[in-house]
């Protein structure tokens, strides 16, 4: 189970706002690429992973994406609150105010909401732990991305961190691969014939 | 996992279920002071139980002091 703590893991404090970027960061919230994903995509995998290294890796990672979830939210609402809404509409956010004015929705930048399509959980560790990595990589470009569209420091910071714990998680999931390749490469011994074998004595 | 570490782990989880249940309800009651009471003591208790636990069976939480290897990946876990 879980317990939340009352801090971020990395801090934000963004001192102007700025909607324009709160619509395309967004999709590291609700994205295909973002942090829900990320997090329900580790989570979800975990429960078939084989070996303890993996399933630790899964979780732990899993969880941490939920952190980051936070820190994207926490991005959005420092850009986005108290914003008049015709500078939401001039700014390009006038769709979202209509739904959800100054919430956080989880969609992506061109506005699709989250989709469980985004992520798979296919009980084959080996292409489970392949998209993982992919999904990293395609999350540190989208953190590229939007840190080519930022100017303001108190944005790039934690864009930065977060792009850099993409490649940490990449890191970690190579090893967890690895791992798991050895073991189902091992040469299996029977110390004893298994049980199903002695059930029809003849 | 044998008898009485499931029976040891099962205290752990109905002590912190009960400080759960207490949360939720100082949530939308912060001025109670017989439940804020309660919760500090079931707190303390729940404190002793996991301490007890993770001494003699290993970490709850990652953020738990560990021997080496490194015993947070030890299984089982909770779906195993």
């Amino acid at each position: 189970m879980w317990v939340y703590e009352k801090k971020l893991e990395y801090p934000v404090r963004i001192k102007n706002r700025n909607p324009r970027l709160a619509k395309y960061i967004i999709t590291q919230y609700g994205g295909p690429d973002g942090e829900l994903s990320a997090s329900l995509r580790y989570l979800s995998q975990r429960f078939s992973m084989p070996t303890e290294e993996a399933r630790a890796t899964l979780n732990d990672i899993g969880t941490e994406e939920l952190a980051h979830l936070e820190i994207v939210g926490t991005i959005v609402h420092q850009l986005t609150r108290g914003v008049p809404a015709d500078v939401m509409e001039r700014e390009g956010l006038g769709a979202y105010y209509a739904d959800h004015d100054h919430a956080i929705y989880p969609l992506s930048a061109a506005g699709t909401p989250w989709t469980a399509a985004y992520i798979q959980s296919k009980g084959d560790p080996i292409a489970d732990l392949m998209e993982d990595l992919a999904a990293e990589q395609k999350a540190r470009a989208t953190y590229e991305n939007l840190l080519n569209m930022v100017d303001d420091p108190d944005v790039r910071e934690p864009l930065k961190f977060l792009r850099q714990r993409e490649i940490v998680h990449f890191q970690r999931f190579g090893e967890a691969l690895r791992i798991v390749e050895e073991k189902l490469a091992q040469k299996k011994f029977y110390i004893k014939s298994p049980g199903y074998l002695n059930k029809n004595p003849e | 996992m044998d008898s009485a570490r499931e029976r040891l782990l099962r205290e752990v989880m109905a002590a912190d279920f009960t400080l759960i249940e207490l949360n939720l309800y100082l949530n939308t009651h912060p001025y109670d002071q017989r439940a804020i009471t309660i919760f500090n003591e079931c707190l303390q208790k729940a404190k002793a139980l996991r301490q007890n636990y993770e001494r003699l069976y290993g970490p709850i939480t990652p953020m738990t002091p560990s021997k080496c290897p490194w015993q947070w990946i030890e299984d089982p876990w909770p779906w195993q």
